[in-house]
């Protein structure tokens, strides 16, 4: 059985208007002005840029480039067209001498290992260049690799607000089409770039378009997985689908706090942080 | 009899309402300076809509004493409203209320009596229950009120019809959600499509008054809008931006729906009263 044909289509200008009306919001009641965006070259974060720039002006907007010495250089030279066609201000500062040293420490090192350390390296300048900047650091992460855990806790997944979080990887390339971002940027193969060769899909084991239309079902549409099964998805996939949802849902929240008091943060003690603004 | 009607489409500051307050008088000013009879401001309008914890800090209570209410209701004294707020009653239950302002008095006060606790709502955890629907008598006629959850209900509406109201007032801070291709958001087809109906189905003006801005990362998708008793759009606010929308209802026209429609005539009460009776009987049976 072959699985269905799911539409993941969204109106794009309606998608934007949400989208740089929340971006704006949130700036503004942090008490900013400005933004700040790791700038890998790929599409989640060019898109993130593209709306920073057309909500804050380009000038308000600090794109960084940070790379390392196994980065591909398509990531720079495509940050770098983003930049020169949007006109946000750039600064590039190489991540390797940080990294290395760390790495250094332990010969045997796995690359999952490295790629957190650059991750999280690039987490700290981002923040960094916020405080320098003010601005405010946004996001890039997709609902797609959120759902999935396919990032790094307190790396690429840090950021003060997250325009990208609630559309799928294919929904969000619908989007960077529609916006006009360069096809060498959206039809490239969505990579973490962490180490040579290294894809998403190829690391995940199945494409983007398969998967996002079982997430599609079984968060949106509140299918069961056998409901899922049923609808002609693999059970395998399905399953370990489903288990890495679980599996990740970590990285989606907040550090348990040990109940002590009466009253606690997370538990009792409840506020949007938009409170008072 | 003609009816100018301000729906005021407005974002709140969450938590802070003398800044609230604040918009309100400078809208109602706004509002009778060009006009107006009355102003419909949305869901919660003195405080923002994710109390959460908030919930207790930011209530008060409808009467001349009360500092948020006293500079409201000199403002009332020319320009009927309808306000958004928290109400601690005297046992210091909190209420999702919306009050009735006129002529420097509180004519009316609703609480919402459906709190919608499941999905991304969270209102049954930091409210009390409303537990009276009831229609009340302005200088335009016999009036309803209810709050978002309560018209998605048919028997709060159907209730207020029941009760006399022919003008509905349906306040509401309806967050964004559901994207396709379709050119609006789920959540704003599904309220127009409800309120269209109990526009034809009780031949009614219905006159609904939704939020706009974000709190955190809900959007409010504002379009607020007035049906006429046949139904018909007369007036519609933009999507996601604050607004001041300013629409001439003609009363007249339920003379003419209900001459060509008689569905309030004819609408069999008893009928009604006596197969609920028996579906609530089958109910304790089981």
């Amino acid at each position: 059985m072959e699985p269905p044909m799911i539409d993941l289509t969204i109106n794009t200008d309606l998608a934007r208007k949400i989208l740089t009306g929340f971006i704006s919001s949130e700036i503004t009641r942090a008490g900013y002005s400005r933004a700040v965006i790791n700038l890998s070259g790929g599409l989640d974060s060019t898109l993130s840029c593209y709306l920073a720039a057309e909500t804050m002006g380009a000038e308000n907007v600090l794109a960084l480039r940070l790379p390392y010495k196994t980065s591909t250089p398509d990531s720079l030279e495509h940050a770098q067209m983003v930049i020169d066609t949007l006109g946000v201000q750039t600064l590039t500062i190489p991540i390797t001498e940080m990294v290395d040293p760390l790495i250094e420490h332990f010969p045997d090192m796995s690359r999952v290992r490295q790629g957190n350390i650059m991750a999280r390296m690039r987490m700290i300048v981002l923040y960094d260049q916020s405080e320098a900047f003010h601005g405010l650091a946004v996001g890039t992460g997709n609902k797609t690799e959120i759902l999935l855990g396919y990032t790094t806790l307190y790396g690429d997944a840090a950021c003060a607000i997250n325009p990208l979080g609630d559309l799928y990887k294919t929904q969000a390339r619908q989007l960077a089409r529609d916006m006009g971002i360069p096809a060498a940027i959206i039809d490239k193969a969505p990579s973490a770039d962490l180490w040579i060769g290294q894809t998403d899909e190829g690391e995940l084991g199945f494409t983007y378009a398969e998967v996002d239309q079982l997430l599609y079902l079984l968060v949106d549409q509140r299918y069961r997985p056998e409901d899922c099964v049923q609808a002609g998805f693999a059970e395998s996939f399905v399953r370990a689908v489903v288990e890495r949802v679980r599996r990740n849902h970590f990285k989606r929240v907040l550090p348990p706090i040990a109940k002590l008091s009466n009253r606690t943060v997370g538990y009792d003690f409840l506020y949007l942080r938009d409170w008072g603004t | 009899m003609k009816l100018n009607i301000a729906l005021a489409q407005i974002n709140t500051r969450l938590g802070d309402v003398p800044a609230n307050l604040e918009k309100h008088l400078e809208l109602t000013r706004q509002a009778q300076s060009s006009g107006a009879d009355l102003i419909i401001f949305p869901e919660l309008s003195l405080t923002g809509y994710s109390l959460q914890d908030l919930a207790t800090t930011v209530a008060h209570h409808p009467e001349a004493e009360d500092i948020i209410f006293r500079p409201l209701l000199e403002a009332s004294q020319k320009i009927d409203m309808v306000v958004g707020f928290v109400d601690e009653d005297n046992r210091h239950r909190f209420f999702i209320a919306a009050a009735y302002l006129s002529g420097g008095q509180v004519v009316h006060v609703h609480h919402k009596t459906y709190l919608p606790t499941y999905g991304l709502f969270d209102e049954g955890r930091f409210f009390a229950w409303g537990d009276a629907i009831r229609a009340f008598d302005t200088r335009f006629g016999r009036v309803g009120i209810l709050i978002c959850e309560d018209f998605w209900h048919a028997s709060p509406p159907y209730l207020l019809w029941l009760d006399g109201a022919d003008l509905f007032l349906l306040t509401s801070a309806s967050p964004g959600r559901g994207i396709s291709e379709q050119p609006t958001l789920d959540s704003a087809r599904w309220v127009e499509q409800i309120n269209r109906a109990y526009a034809s189905l009780f031949t009614s003006f219905v006159a609904h008054s939704n939020r706009a801005g974000y709190e955190d990362g809900l959007n409010f998708w504002g379009g607020s809008t007035i049906y006429d008793p046949n139904g018909e759009l007369l007036a519609k606010c933009p999507y996601h931006e604050e607004a001041l929308l300013f629409t001439e209802i003609d009363l007249n026209q339920l003379h003419r729906t209900r001459a060509r429609l008689p569905l309030l005539r004819d609408e069999r009460t008893a009928l009604l009263m006596h197969e609920l009776q028996r579906i609530l009987e089958c109910d304790k049976k089981k």
